[in-house]
C-alpha cells in the first residue's frame, strides 16, 4: 500500500489560516455548549472540556493523513472534532444514543470512530499509550509509513506505563508521535507537587528519542512542531515527544470546584487564549477581518445547532441489546 | 482424530511450542512478544528454537514492561496483527491488569463494535513447585469475572496442541492460562493433532456416583482420586471445564443431573472464586437434582508457603479430594 502523501507545510495563506480559526473556534463553541447542555442534564456522566487548548489539537492534526492514527484521553472532544468525526455524531453519543460514533456505549469520555482511525477516548490515564506503540508495532511489521499520534496530559509522565511506552517505541524506533497536553495540572495536582523534574523534554528525551516544547497556545507553533516530527517519525526514524505547553481554563471536569489553582493564574493564562491570540494576529497581518469571523461563527453556530437536534432526535438502542458488543459476533457455521 | 492414526510421545511444553510453530507457519499476522521468549527460549522453554526459525521480528524480546507490552500486543491486533503474548507468570500479568481488564476487555464495548482485540495471551499459572506466596497464583478465575475476555485453561496434550489456532481465530482477547506443573507432562498425542473447540467442558471419566468438577492443575489430581475412589466402589464422573469463561454450565448441569452429588475442585481460593461460581449455577439450575449440599476442595486462603509440607498442606490433593466424596457418601448413608 503506497502511504499518502504527507500533508503540505504550515502556510499562511488566508484559506489556511481560516480553516486553523474555524477548527479552533468549533471546538471552543461546541464545548461550550456541551456545558450548558450539562447543566441542563442532557449529557451526564464526566465531561472534560477542551476549552483553552484548542491550538493543540488543531495544529498537530494538521500533520496527519487520514491513514494516520489517533489514541486520545478523556478530554478528547476536540481531537474528534479536527479529526473529521461529525459534530452530530459526538453529540449523540453524549446524548447516550444509538447514532453516537459509539452507539451510545462510551459518553464523552469514549469516543471511537473506525472510519477516522480513532481509537479513543481513554478514561485511564496513561492507558492509551500502549495501545498507540501497538498500532505503531503493527505498522512497522506490515511495512506501511504511518503515524500514531498519541495525546495525553502531563499527569500521563508520573505513570510507569509512560516511561514503558516510550521506551519500547525508541528501542524498537515504532513511528509514534507522543503529545503530551501539559496544562499544568493532573486533576487537581500541580506539576511541581507530583515531579521531582519538571522538564518533560529531559524525561522523554532521556529515552535517546527527540523532544521538545511547543507553544501551546499558538496554533502555528503546534502547526509547525507537529509537522516537523511527523516527518521524522514517518520517515522511519522512531518515535518523537512534543511537550505543547497549553492551559485548561475551565474545570477539570463538571465536579470540580478549583480549590487547587488561584483565579488569578487563571486570568493571567486567558491573556494567552489561543483563539484571540490568533485572531488578532491574522488581523494585523490583515488576513482576516470582522466579516470572516463572523462568518465562521455563523457557520459553527449552525453546525452545533445541528448536531444539538441531530442528538435530541437520536433513538435510544433497545435495551434487549444490552450484551451485544461484549464479543464478536460471527456467523454461525 | 486424525487419517493415519499415529501419535508421538510429547510433552505439554512441547504441544504448546507446536502449537505456536503452526500459527507463525500458518498465518505471516502471529508473532510472539514477551520477556525472554527469544534469546532465553522461554522462562519455561515453551519458545525455545522459534528465534532462529522466525527471527527477532515475529519471536520478539522485551522490556520487563508487563503494561507497555500486553498494551502493545492490544494495539497491533487493533493494526491487523494476531499477537500472541506470553505473561511469563500470572503473579507479573497484575502489571498488566491495567491493560487487560480497561482496554482488552472494553473496547470493543466502548466503541460500540467498531473495533475488536484479536489477542492471545499466554500464562503460566498455579503453585506446586515451592515458588511461594508471589509465584504461585491461581487467579484464572478471578479473570473469567471479567466479561469481554475468554478464559482457557488447558488440562490435557490434545488441549495444549489444539486451543491455541482456535484462540488465535477469535475476534476477541483470549488468555490461555498453563499450569506450571504441567509443562513437563508426557504422553501420546496424534500425530497430526487438530484445532480444539473452546468453550465446551469435556467428561474425562465418565461415572454415576459424583461429579468431580475441575480444570487446569487439578484435572490430573481429581482423576487420580476417581481411580483410589472406584477401587472403592465409588463411581466419580470428572469434569474438566477447560474453558473458565465462557464457562459450559449445560455439561456440569448434566453432569450433576447424573450423580446428583458434586464436588468442585479448584486451585483458586475459596473466597469469590470460580469455584463458588460453578456451586451458584448448580443452586440455580440443578437445585432439585443435588442429593447433598455442594462440596469445594480449594486452596487453602493463606499466601502460598514456600516449604514443601506447608505447600502441600495448602493446595488441593488427592487424598483431600477422596476424602470428601467418601464423607459425603459416608454421610449420605
Amino acid at each position: 500500500m503506497a502511504p499518502e502523501a504527507a500533508p503540505a507545510q504550515p502556510t499562511l495563506e488566508r484559506a489556511h489560516v481560516l480553516h486553523l480559526l474555524r477548527q479552533m473556534m468549533r471546538i471552543r463553541r461546541f464545548e461550550e455548549k456541551c456545558a450548558e447542555l450539562y447543566t441542563a442534564s442532557k449529557i451526564r456522566g464526566f465531561l472534560h472540556l477542551y476549552i483553552g487548548e484548542e491550538a493543540v489539537a488543531v495544529g498537530a492534526i494538521q500533520a496527519l493523513t487520514s491513514d494516520d492514527a489517533i489514541v486520545a484521553t478523556y478530554r478528547e472532544h476536540g481531537h474528534a472534532l479536527v479529526r473529521g468525526i461529525p459534530a452530530s455524531a459526538i453529540m449523540a453519543e453524549m446524548y447516550g444514543k444509538q447514532e453516537g460514533c459509539s452507539r451510545g456505549r462510551g459518553g464523552s469520555m469514549h469516543i471511537f470512530d473506525a472510519a477516522t482511525r480513532f481509537y479513543g477516548g481513554n478514561a485511564i490515564v496513561g492507558g492509551g499509550l500502549p495501545i498507540a506503540v501497538g498500532l505503531a508495532l503493527a505498522d512497522k511489521l506490515q511495512g506501511r509509513s504511518r503515524v500514531n499520534a498519541c495525546f495525553f496530559g502531563e499527569g500521563a509522565v508520573a505513570e510507569g506505563e509512560f516511561h514503558e511506552c516510550v521506551n519500547l517505541a525508541a528501542l524498537w524506533k515504532l513511528p509514534v508521535l507522543f503529545c503530551c497536553e501539559n496544562n499544568l495540572y493532573a486533576m487537581g495536582t500541580a506539576l511541581k507537587r507530583s515531579e521531582s523534574e519538571t522538564d518533560l523534554c529531559l524525561k522523554a528525551g532521556s529515552y535517546e528519542i527527540a523532544a521538545w516544547p511547543v507553544d501551546g497556545m499558538d496554533v502555528l507553533a503546534c502547526e509547525e512542531a507537529a509537522h516537523r516530527a511527523a516527518l521524522e517519525v514517518r520517515a522511519g526514524g522512531g518515535p518523537c515527544f512534543l511537550e505543547f505547553r497549553t492551559y485548561r481554563f475551565r474545570a477539570h471536569s463538571m465536579y470540580d470546584p478549583q480549590l487547587y489553582r488561584d483565579k488569578r493564574e487563571v486570568e493571567e493564562w486567558k491573556l494567552r487564549d489561543p483563539i484571540a491570540l490568533f485572531q488578532t494576529r491574522l488581523r494585523e497581518r490583515s488576513l482576516i477581518n470582522d466579516d470572516d469571523v463572523k462568518q465562521i461563527e455563523d457557520e459553527v453556530a449552525a453546525e452545533i445547532a445541528h448536531a444539538i437536534e441531530f442528538a435530541e432526535a437520536g433513538t435510544l438502542e433497545p435495551a434487549g441489546e444490552l450484551t451485544k458488543f461484549v464479543y464478536s459476533e460471527r456467523p454461525r457455521s | 482424530m486424525t487419517t493415519s492414526g499415529q501419535t508421538v510421545r510429547i510433552t505439554y511444553r512441547e504441544a504448546i511450542r507446536q502449537a505456536i510453530r503452526e500459527a507463525l507457519q500458518r498465518d505471516p499476522r502471529v508473532f510472539v512478544m514477551g520477556e525472554d521468549v527469544g534469546r532465553y527460549g522461554g522462562c519455561y522453554a515453551v519458545t525455545k528454537g522459534l528465534l532462529e526459525e522466525f527471527g527477532p521480528e515475529r519471536i520478539r524480546d522485551t522490556p520487563l514492561s508487563e503494561s507497555a507490552f500486553v498494551g502493545a500486543g492490544i494495539g497491533a491486533a487493533l493494526g491487523g496483527m494476531r499477537p500472541i503474548v506470553e505473561i511469563m507468570t500470572v503473579n507479573f500479568s497484575l502489571l498488566a491488569l491495567d491493560q487487560i481488564v480497561n482496554n482488552a476487555a472494553t473496547i470493543l464495548h466502548m466503541s460500540g463494535g467498531q473495533f475488536n482485540i484479536p489477542i492471545v495471551i499466554r500464562l503460566t499459572t498455579g503453585a506446586g513447585r515451592q515458588l511461594a506466596a508471589q509465584h504461585s497464583h491461581s487467579l484464572e478465575g478471578w479473570y473469567a469475572h471479567i466479561p469481554g475476555i475468554k478464559v482457557l485453561t488447558p488440562a490435557t496434550l490434545e488441549d495444549a496442541r489444539g486451543m491455541l489456532w482456535t484462540a488465535l481465530e477469535d475476534p476477541d482477547p483470549v488468555l490461555i492460562f498453563e499450569h506450571g506443573t504441567l509443562y513437563n507432562a508426557e504422553g501420546d498425542l496424534a500425530a497430526e493433532a487438530v484445532a480444539v473447540n473452546i468453550g465446551q467442558a469435556a467428561i474425562r471419566r465418565p461415572g454415576s456416583d459424583v461429579s468431580l468438577i475441575t480444570y487446569g492443575g487439578t484435572l490430573d489430581k481429581s482423576l487420580q482420586a476417581a481411580e483410589q475412589l472406584a477401587a472403592e466402589k465409588i463411581d466419580a464422573e470428572v469434569v474438566d471445564l477447560r474453558t473458565l469463561r465462557p464457562l459450559d454450565t449445560a455439561t456440569i448441569l448434566d453432569s450433576v443431573a447424573r450423580t446428583h452429588r458434586a464436588v468442585i475442585i479448584d486451585e483458586g481460593w475459596r473466597s469469590g472464586s470460580i469455584s463458588a461460581e460453578i456451586s451458584a449455577r448448580i443452586m440455580e439450575g440443578a437445585f432439585y437434582e443435588l442429593d447433598l449440599p455442594v462440596a469445594r476442595v480449594c486452596s487453602a486462603e493463606v499466601p502460598m508457603p514456600y516449604a514443601k509440607h506447608m505447600e502441600e498442606a495448602a493446595l488441593p490433593q488427592v487424598a483431600t479430594i477422596v476424602e470428601t466424596v467418601r464423607r459425603m457418601l459416608g454421610g449420605n448413608g
